[in-house]
């Protein structure tokens, strides 16, 4: 058996294009066909080889993720294999390369399984120390394991890292177990169990209903209910019909949908073949953004070996039912997150969005109907069809059902990606799983749902999480995208960083958002450099419910809504602006004025040193000073200064 | 001179370059939706959108000359000037904006003695920023030639530069 698609015997003769009726599983469970111990051990040894169920071997995860490799962790790898081969190891304990464990900060991560272990910050010069101490003696690399921030103590498996215990893994679970790029080990975890049982029982209707009632909505951002978008698409007139996945993730700042496609891949195409099937599309698309190398590579190779394996193309699993599948690289623009743009995009145009209606589930792709989802919406398909609606149900809240992934990040202390229910407060995420703020300063707001969101004061975190309520105080879940701000963040700077974000992806199609973006971004920027009008509050509201209401799509519309939000709760902080010239937080550098304390100065000339433009004049005789004139604000001096006598003002 | 490897068989090298796109219209003919995937693939060739590629592009695949440059202009991953050996992108995104992506940007721009956009006059370096990169968990966040470097400062700027040629 080379593949776990070989046959074990002579008696077991059927292939992906002549499947016994529970083909996918009959490899991995199986055999089911025929009743033969011999073959039953056959498979066991096999799928224990790849992937180890029982965990009898040690195994030696990897990670492989964009935040790891970056971090070093390919070279991890090569390591970890010479050592394992110099010690004759190689054939006993098994190296994994996996995607991500979305505890990016803490990388280059390896795991020791069965045992869980869970290093961190592991540089090459720690591998020896790893395979000796760990490996083979059996005890712990106590200074690699990570220490809670907040109780101070080491965690010895992942299992009780507070990052990791308060999260409900249910999409990311396979991401940071499996290596992405082999399709036998997303089967060995039930993958294509779901697509076997929509093939050989269900009739497109029923899928739909099992969706419907699993409450699934969108995660990319509108929280619209799935089914119901399956559902036109399905009735729609039209013997071709297409289903795409948006992988554009344009949201700066959120990075799920890369991680599940680069640790996960077989889980969105295995979403799409049932969607398809539910909606009788024979045609499908994935739209990723260009900045994502990796996540197509893999994405590639997924489409590859599905194909090869009879899960991609014609007569799929012998149900008659054809899909084919292919990759669309986007060129760098927003505005191709939104639905007209992207196909308009696919199509080969500009990607500039349209009226709706028609909607794409009457008239999208080449004016055929067309179902569109996000990543991480296909991504708990399987999930829905495998284990039933009821199941999905016991996660989330009565409206927004299932788990939601966030991309954690800001200054808080845990970075990275979170996988929770719907309905956890935002306290729960921030200072439970992402254990509070960085150094010693104070939580200010959190930013959600990126340049069409809003910022979440203090106030406002127990606050469940799910689609209605954060929309009722003036924000949305968005991507999932959670920026946390310190007392060092500036909201005005943060309204007049998102309006500069939304001024340059406007594709200027209509008025209000071309123009009316402009005008807002004029008027933040001048309250940023102590020029502000009493009367530019009120200017910015009212540029702000035109915009919202007379632009095209959803760029323009929800543009406003980091400004409203941020005047909404931090008003006070605009108004010092204006009215005192000065940014509370430090950060609008055009406000800032840097002076050397004579008294505390002991005149050792580090913050002349180090200055990088070279605007600090003095000497052992002659007291030091900044010429205020040349100086850039870079708090280089602050931060170098021993005895704290550098101050702004 | 051929502008690319210093030889002097100019016509030839831009001609095998042109062959190659051509290989690549081909192998695209007949698949609706395929101009932005051919410009992609003359970027590669490339590295930059020349005038007379567009036009080239235009007429292969029987487009009008304006709908190629509309599209081009269009999205931001193309670039109608040469880039320098090595292509420096900086994260512009809300997680690096929040941890000091500015104060990175601003380091290399004193560093590189350029702005954003611009390259160097040895060649060696161009500088661009770029929405997100997605690696938010390691912000402030650039790479260069599509490797990437987190949790940064301003004092590690020199020492990462020296790393390329
Ligand atoms: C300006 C703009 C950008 C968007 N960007 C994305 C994106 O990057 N990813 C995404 O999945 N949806 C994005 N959307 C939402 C899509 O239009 C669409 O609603 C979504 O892909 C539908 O999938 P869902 O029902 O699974 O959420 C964007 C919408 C707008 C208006
Ligand atoms: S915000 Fe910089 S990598 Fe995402």
């Amino acid at each position: 058996m080379q593949t776990l698609a070989y046959p074990c015997c002579e008696k077991c003769n059927h292939t992906a294009s002549t499947p016994c009726r529970d083909y996918i599983k009959c490899r991995v469970e199986g055999p089911l066909c025929h009743d033969d111990p011999d073959c039953k051990q056959k498979r066991q040894d096999f799928l224990a080889k790849m992937y180890d169920p029982e965990g009898l071997t040690k195994q030696i995860l990897i990670c492989t993720g964009t935040g790891c490799v970056s971090s070093g962790s390919q070279r991890l790898i090569e390591l970890v294999r010479e050592e394992l081969v110099k010690r004759n190891l190689d054939e006993t304990v098994r190296v994994r390369s996996t995607g991500c464990h979305g505890f990016c900060e803490q990388g280059p991560i390896v795991i020791i399984e069965p045992d869980k272990t869970f290093y961190t910050k592991v540089k090459p010069s720690d591998i020896t120390e790893i395979i000796e101490t760990d490996i083979v003696g059996g005890n712990k690399v106590d200074r690699l394991l990570y220490r809670d921030p907040v109780s101070g103590e080491s965690a010895v498996t992942y299992e009780t890292v507070n990052f990791y215990a308060k999260q409900n893994r249910i999409i990311l679970n396979n991401c940071g177990q499996i290596n992405p790029e082999r399709i036998s080990q997303y089967m060995a975890k039930k993958g294509y169990q779901a697509l076997e049982k929509v093939l050989q029982t269900m009739k497109p209707e029923e899928v739909i209903e099992e969706v419907k009632k699993a409450g699934l909505r969108g995660r990319g951002g509108a929280g619209f209910p799935t089914w119901l978008k399956w559902n036109l698409c399905r009735k729609a007139q039209g013997d071709k019909k297409y289903v795409i996945c948006n992988a554009d993730e344009g949201d700066p700042g959120a990075f799920m949908d890369r991680s599940v496609l680069e640790g996960d891949p077989h889980a969105v195409i295995e979403g799409m073949l049932i969607g398809a099937y539910a909606i009788g599309a024979d045609e499908g698309y994935v739209y990723c953004r260009a900045e994502y190398p990796l996540a197509i590579e893999r994405l590639k190779i997924a489409i590859s070996q599905a194909e090869k394996n009879g899960l991609l193309g014609k007569n799929i699993l012998n149900s008659g039912f054809n899909f084919h599948l292919k990759i669309k690289a986007g060129a760098g623009a927003f505005v191709c997150g939104e639905e007209t743009a992207l196909i308009a995009s696919i199509e080969g145009k500009r990607g500039m969005p349209k009226v709706r209606p028609p909607y794409p589930a009457e008239k999208g792709l080449w004016g055929k109907p067309t179902n569109i989802n996000n990543v991480e919406t296909w991504a708990n398909v399987p999930h829905i069809l495998r284990n039933g609606a009821d199941w999905y149900c016991q996660f989330g809240t009565p409206k927004s059902k299932g788990t939601k992934i966030f991309a954690l990040t800001g200054k808080v202390n845990n970075t990275g990606l979170v996988e929770v229910p719907m309905g956890i407060s935002l306290r729960e995420i921030i200072f439970d799983i992402g254990g509070g703020i960085k150094g010693n300063h104070t939580f200010k707001a959190v930013q959600i749902g990126g340049p069409s969101g809003g910022c979440i004061p203090e106030e406002l975190l127990d606050l469940p999480v799910d689609f209605d309520s954060l929309s009722e105080v003036g924000a949305m879940i968005g991507s999932g995208g959670l920026v946390i701000l310190d007392d060092t963040t500036c909201m005005v700077d943060i309204a007049r960083f998102f309006l500069t974000f939304t001024q340059k992806e406007s594709c200027g199609k209509c008025t209000p958002c071309r123009e009316g973006t402009k005008r807002m971004l004029e008027i933040l920027t001048r309250i940023t450099k102590g020029e502000g009008k009493p009367e530019d509050l009120e200017n910015l509201e009212t540029l702000a419910g035109v915009i919202k209401k007379t632009s095209l799509c959803g760029l323009g519309q929800t543009s406003p809504n980091p400004v409203l939000a941020t005047l909404r709760y931090f008003r006070e902080e605009y108004e010092i602006h204006i009215r005192e010239k000065r940014c509370p937080a430090h950060a609008c550098t055009a406000l800032l004025q840097y002076h050397i304390d004579n008294e505390k100065c002991k005149r050792c000339g580090v913050c002349a040193k180090n200055c990088p433009v070279g605007c600090i004049f003095g000497d052992k005789n002659n007291p030091y000073e900044i010429d205020s004139q040349n100086c850039i604000q870079c708090h280089t001096c602050i931060d170098k200064c021993k005895f704290k006598a550098i101050t702004v003002s | 001179m051929c502008q690319s490897c210093g030889k002097g068989h100019k016509d030839l090298h831009v001609d095998l370059k042109q062959i190659k796109l051509k290989e690549k219209i081909d192998a695209y003919r007949g698949e609706a939706g395929s101009l932005i995937p051919v410009l992609q693939e003359a970027q590669d060739i490339y590295g930059y959108l020349p005038e007379e590629t567009m036009k080239m592009v235009a007429k292969e695949m029987k487009i009008p000359v304006a709908e190629v440059f509309g599209v081009a202009t269009f999205y931001s991953q193309f670039r109608f000037t040469p880039t320098g050996r090595n292509v420096i992108r900086v994260c512009m995104g809300t997680a690096c904006h929040v941890r000091g992506g500015l104060k990175v940007l601003k380091a290399l721009e004193r560093e590189l003695d350029i702005k954003a956009g611009e390259t160097t006059g040895d060649g060696k370096f161009t500088l661009e920023t770029v929405a997100c990169i997605g690696a938010c968990g390691l912000a402030p966040v650039i790479s260069i030639n599509n490797k990437v470097f987190g949790n940064l400062t301003s004092e590690m700027v020199p020492g990462i530069l020296e790393k390329f040629e």
